[in-house]
């Protein structure tokens, strides 16, 4: 089951500072490299959130040095109505890609999955490298564009040709801005797909002796699933942005249709499809959205079992679920162009697989819920974030219901119910799953415990936090108020500001309770309570390193040998409540299917 | 701490559901003969998506609040039927939950898409360009000239790209910068963009649909409410996206003739 060059490459423990720290091979390396690159991503995110909530809420209040970000966006401080389009698509496009889809799947993914199945390395660890510099590359590239003569593309993360397709005749940033964005996100793609080819290969070929696929935690199914996702979705992506960059470089016509009249000069351009950029992006694009939830699905379950003291109600169900979100988000990306001017037969051909795809999440739910019934729950901060996921699982799932239908579509379309949507489940459920992972996981990453009081302090003011600033926005856009808009100028949106400066503040002061965060994680880095090997005393792979942090090849001289099932929690044992995968003792399963 | 957690999360799930139970933010009222179905489809799916919200919340702090104070020697206990009944039951009451919002909502959306509109529906153009629409009325021979984008000149103010000097259709057109409609007739709204995608959301008439560059599309509504509503841009379309819209004016058929009258005097 070992792939013999991988165990070459990785034998030898690198001297070097740079081939230790930079150009690492070494897969646990590359996933605290990517969960940096994530956090700097949402830091840099967050804060232009910050910038728009506040221009939206007072439209004219200059912000103290704006126009040292940019001169021509922010003249006298107050943003231009094409910065705040150029400041929404840049936090849109650094959270999608770079927070959302690299810390929950490629630093944990990165850091855990060898771990968890028993290995030393990936198979390709010169690919897993190339992974990550490619991904930052990409987000150098992104960042680059805020540098350029007029600023990043305005268009939106979504990039809608013909808007990001003819030029800058249709707005600032909609050159050079685009052709950086477009390479920004192919090379992210291409990262994207080295990064899932290992993942794939590394769960598939470099088990160690005794893990079974049903063996393996919940986590490894998670990233698991979201590579063969993400190798499907990427694959559509950078074609879709090498067209879009042809047809400003080359003078191609992919996006553009003929007769098309901008600054009154009809464009050169003939015989492009408007909707077909639509069809190539929301296939990867509704994927997308499940390569950011499902490891999170993963990492929260996993946390939860733990804290539970018990396995899930049906290991099995719960993957299979997951399975089911994978293949059917393939099959609902046309929701997101119901009144695109596709055939509206199409629109109720896509609504049924939407409506369908609640069926898996509310048994993941079920599940979940179930299995905290009767079990001997363990609050801590981990768990707290792991709950608290739950909840906005929830929340963002049953708006859902709405969104499906093509009807209702008709009213909340291009509103900011669609913004409260996807912000409480693919956003903050997703962060959540990401905080309840670092609290879980950095006693084995570092060595060293996180502070659980500062911890439970950033827990309750996020989470309430989150609630008050993306619940409202399902009050706006039910009333009809448009999202990408820079200020609100229509009639019946006036009585909706107060509700804006609400969110606006709500937004500011759960931002800064991030910060409460950074410093823990900064703190506990380098004074942090020594961590002990099993802190949570929990049963998989990762818990069972000879040393903590794991040595360079994972497992010492000898690869552990499993006897198993992932979560033998609820039994007793030797050392307690609990069995590890690795340990050979003997006990009664505690596995409903077993 | 975990029951602060379970009562914090009750309480912002109560919190949630007051505006909505409330109807403190509400659209528009709805001024179309079709908007009606939709505004019920919208209240059932609200029932039914509030409910599983608050059910579920609420059962999730429950469950906290009881098994998070285990004392050492407790055993873990199995929800009651295990995992098959919780999962058959969630898929049977999700299964028909779910089949049922979408066969109704089949009704509403086959009305607004599926239907064509009837033969006395009165043909307005419209079209969508950076940052603002335009509408034109076919005139007394209830035919629209031909359209030549090479024509289209803002400076000239001929928005359309018309030919009046040799397209006959053309010269009786009507061309505005807002839209009037008579109350109770139906409108068959043709609709093209200039340059990129647009969208023509009127929250009043329950009406969203985007201009696709390269694509005529159409829709049809009638309206039954005299009154000024806005028609604004929901597609992102450039700097000017969130100032793009005009007005619909819809007005008695004697009020609407007039105003045509008006308009094509000073065309």
């Amino acid at each position: 089951m070992h792939h013999l060059s991988a165990r070459e490459a990785q034998h030898l423990k690198p001297a070097s500072f740079i081939r230790k720290h930079i150009f690492s091979l070494d897969h646990k390396v590359i996933g605290k490299q990517y969960y940096v690159l994530a956090l700097v991503a949402a830091l840099i995110g967050m804060v232009l959130s910050w910038l728009m909530r506040i221009h939206l809420a007072w439209t004219n209040y200059p912000i103290p040095s704006l126009h040292l970000l940019s001169a021509n966006g922010a003249p006298g401080n107050v943003m231009t109505p094409e910065y705040y389009l150029q400041l929404m698509t840049m936090h849109a496009t650094i959270m999608v890609f770079f927070v959302l889809t690299t810390a929950p799947f490629a630093a944990f993914g990165n850091y855990f999955l060898p771990i968890q199945v028993g290995a030393e390395d990936m198979p390709f660890p010169h690919f897993n490298m190339m992974s990550f510099w490619l991904t930052f590359s990409s987000l150098l590239v992104l960042m680059s564009s805020f540098f350029v003569a007029d600023g990043p593309t305005l268009g939106g993360w979504t990039q809608y040709a013909p808007l990001s397709a003819v030029g800058s005749a249709s707005g600032p940033g909609q050159g050079t801005g685009v052709v950086l964005w477009a390479t920004a996100i192919g090379l992210f793609c291409i990262g994207q797909l080295l990064g899932s080819l290992n993942f794939i290969t590394t769960t598939l070929d470099m088990r160690t002796k005794g893990m079974s696929m049903w063996r393996l935690p919940i986590t490894v199914w998670a990233w698991f699933i979201t590579s063969v996702m993400g190798l499907t979705a990427f694959a559509v992506l950078m074609p879709a942005c090498i067209l879009l960059i042809l047809d400003h470089v080359a003078g191609t016509s992919f996006f553009v249709a003929s007769g098309l009249v901008l600054n009154d000069q009809l464009l050169p351009h003939s015989g492009g499809s408007t909707l077909l950029w639509q069809h190539l992006f929301w296939f990867f694009g509704h994927p997308e959205v499940y390569i950011a939830i499902v490891p999170g699905v993963g990492i929260v379950s996993h946390v939860l079992i733990a804290n539970m003291r018990r396995p899930m109600l049906s290991h099995r169900v719960l993957i299979y679920s997951m399975g089911a979100l994978a293949v059917l988000s393939y099959m609902v990306y046309g929701h997101h162009m119901f009144v695109s001017g596709m055939n509206p037969v199409s629109s109720l051909a896509f609504s049924f697989p939407t409506l369908v795809i609640t069926i898996p999440s509310t048994i993941i739910v079920v599940i979940w819920m179930g299995s905290i019934y009767g079990s001997k729950l363990r609050i801590n901060t981990a768990s707290l974030f792991a709950l608290g996921f739950v909840s906005m699982f929830i929340s963002g799932g049953v708006s859902g219901f709405f969104l499906a239908q093509p009807s209702i579509d008709i009213m909340l379309h291009a509103t900011y119910f669609v913004v409260g949507h996807f912000h409480l489940v693919m956003g903050v459920a997703a962060i959540f799953g990401i905080f309840a992972g670092t609290y879980f996981w950095f006693p084995k990453m570092f060595g060293r415990m996180m502070s659980e009081t500062l911890g439970k302090i950033h827990f309750w003011l996020t989470f309430v936090g989150s609630y008050c600033i993306f619940m409202p926005f399902h009050y706006l856009g039910i009333a009809g108020n448009v999202r990408r808009y820079q200020a609100f100028v229509d009639d019946y949106t006036q009585p909706l500001i107060p509700l804006h400066r609400f969110i606006t503040v709500a937004a500011i002061l759960t931002g800064l309770a991030q910060l409460i965060f950074l410093y823990n994680l900064i703190h506990s880095r380098f004074w942090g309570k020594i961590a002990p090997d099993n802190p949570w005393e929990a049963t998989t792979l990762e818990w069972s390193t000879p040393t903590t942090p794991p040595p360079h090849n994972n497992f010492g001289d000898k690869l552990p040998e499993v006897f198993h099932d992932p979560y033998q929690y609820g039994v007793e044992s030797s050392v307690g409540d609990y069995v590890m995968q690795a340990s050979p003792e003997k006990v009664k399963s505690a596995h409903d299917e077993a | 701490m975990a029951k602060f957690f379970a009562v914090t999360i009750i309480v912002i799930a109560i919190v949630s559901a007051i505006p909505i139970v409330r109807h403190t933010w509400n659209p528009p009222a709805n001024i179309s003969t079709h908007g009606a179905m939709i505004d019920e489809q919208m209240s059932e799916t609200m029932v039914e998506a509030g409910i599983s919200f608050l059910v579920s919340q609420i059962l999730l702090a429950l469950f906290i609040w009881k098994f998070s104070s285990s004392r050492p020697g407790d055993k873990i206990k199995t929800f009651p039927g295990g995992a098959k009944a919780m999962v058959s039951a969630a898929f049977l009451l999700v299964g028909t939950e779910v089949l049922a919002l979408g066969v109704f909502g089949v009704k509403a959306w086959a009305t607004v898409y599926l239907t064509p509109p009837s033969a006395n529906a009165l043909p307005v153009q419209v079209q969508a360009g950076q940052f603002a629409f335009y509408f034109r009325y076919p005139g007394p021979d209830r035919t629209f000239g031909p359209l030549h984008p090479d024509l289209i000149s803002e400076a000239n103010a001929n928005f359309f790209g018309l030919d009046t000097t040799h397209d006959q259709d053309s010269k009786d057109d009507i061309v505005t910068a807002e839209m009037a409609i008579p109350l109770n007739q139906e409108i068959h709204l043709l609709m093209h963009a200039k340059d990129v995608g647009h969208s023509f959301y009127v929250p009043a008439l329950r009406v969203q649909q985007d201009f696709v560059p390269g694509l005529d599309l159409s829709l049809h509504f009638t309206a039954t409410q005299i009154g000024k509503y806005e028609i604004v841009c929901t597609q992102l379309c450039g700097l000017g996206h969130y100032n793009m819209k005009a007005y619909l004016e819809v007005m008695s058929q004697q009020d609407f003739d007039s105003w045509l009258k008006k308009e094509a005097a000073m065309q």
